[in-house]
């Protein structure tokens, strides 16, 4: 199935997006998750099925001003 | 007196960002130094796995600050919206300073995307924060999308040129007499900050020219005196200036020497 996370395409099978998640090797309770540009909420991850050509943002905490 | 933001009451009006610091530890120092109740953050792409947010976050929440995250850097009503929604997600606050830029060079706020990013968030329970121009009519409409609190700024992100148009800040002054006002963009030095205090400004926001000085957490402390500094002589009431001499010493009883 084609991705593409955080901007880079991926070839990859995830159920879902907490699958997605795990696959990649992200943990924490500080992400958060979009999928074509709206909210996945963290306990909405493991039943948002993902399909062919989603576009998904991974984002965490970060320096800013 | 505290300052109350949102029903938070805090007693520095010093906010500061988070970006560009040297090291995380000289980031700890300067907000412990300059004694800062809120911080900026930002939500960026991870691409450690998660490991690089988290650790950033620890830092964050072991300084004990709010956290004001931000929606840096976006560049529509939509964006903003949805930047916002996972900050609430990641930081668990409604707090959120909306940032819609509409200039590359200036980074001056897009006020019209702004004010319909206000609009929505507002009716979706956020506490809208929202970096804006010194216009009195873009302020208006803010105030009547919900925000309570404006952040206008004096220069442009990052310059240190200081305040550009003070007759500006003064008429939001006087015409939004009760909305805490926040100068947030552009202050380079402590005197800057001071000259906002002193026309009755509520707080400052900065963040380049503490973390970009030679020693970052000195230049936090000078910059939390500056700001007091200022308020203190705001409320105590300033001589205005004159054109003419006035004579500080008493002249009657001078010795006559002819």
């Amino acid at each position: 199935m084609k991705l593409t996370v955080n901007g880079e395409a991926l070839e990859l099978d995830a159920g879902n997006l907490a699958d997605l998640l795990a696959k990649l090797d992200y943990e924490g309770d500080w992400l958060a998750t979009a999928v074509n540009g709206e909210l996945v909420h963290r306990e909405e991850r493991s039943t948002h099925h993902l399909k062919e050509g989603d576009r998904i943002e991974i984002l965490s905490p970060m320096q800013g001003g | 007196m505290a300052l109350e933001l949102y029903g938070k009451a805090v007693s520095s009006r010093l906010l500061l960002g988070t970006a560009r610091y040297p090291s995380p530890a000289i980031l700890a120092e300067a907000v412990r130094r300059s004694k800062t109740e809120i911080v900026t953050v930002s939500l960026r792409r991870e691409t450690a796995g998660g490991k690089a947010g988290g650790a950033f976050f620890q830092l964050i929440r072991d300084l004990g600050v709010h956290v004001l995250p931000n929606t840096a850097g976006c560049h529509s009503a939509r964006e903003a919206v949805l930047t916002a929604k996972m900050a609430r997600e990641v930081f668990s606050t409604t707090w959120i300073k909306l940032e819609v830029i509409g200039h590359h060079d200036t980074l001056q706020p897009d006020v019209f995307e702004l004010v319909e990013a206000a609009k929505i968030l507002g009716s979706e329970g956020f506490e809208v924060f929202p970096y804006t121009t010194d216009d009195l009519v873009v302020g208006e409409k803010l105030l009547a999308a919900g925000c309570r609190v404006l952040m206008p700024w004096c220069a442009p992100i990052g310059s240190a040129m200081g305040p550009q148009n003070l007759p500006a800040l003064k008429s939001m002054r006087a015409e939004f007499r009760d909305v805490p006002l926040i100068v947030d963009a552009g202050i380079g030095r402590p005197s800057h900050a001071t000259t906002v205090m002193e026309l009755g400004y509520d707080a400052v926001l900065l963040n380049t020219a503490v973390a970009s000085a030679g020693d970052p957490a000195a230049m936090a402390e000078a910059f939390a005196k500056a700001i007091e500094a200022g308020q203190i002589a705001r409320q105590a009431g300033m001589l205005e200036p004159r054109d003419m001499a006035v004579p500080s010493t008493p002249v009657i009883g001078k010795g006559v020497f002819v």
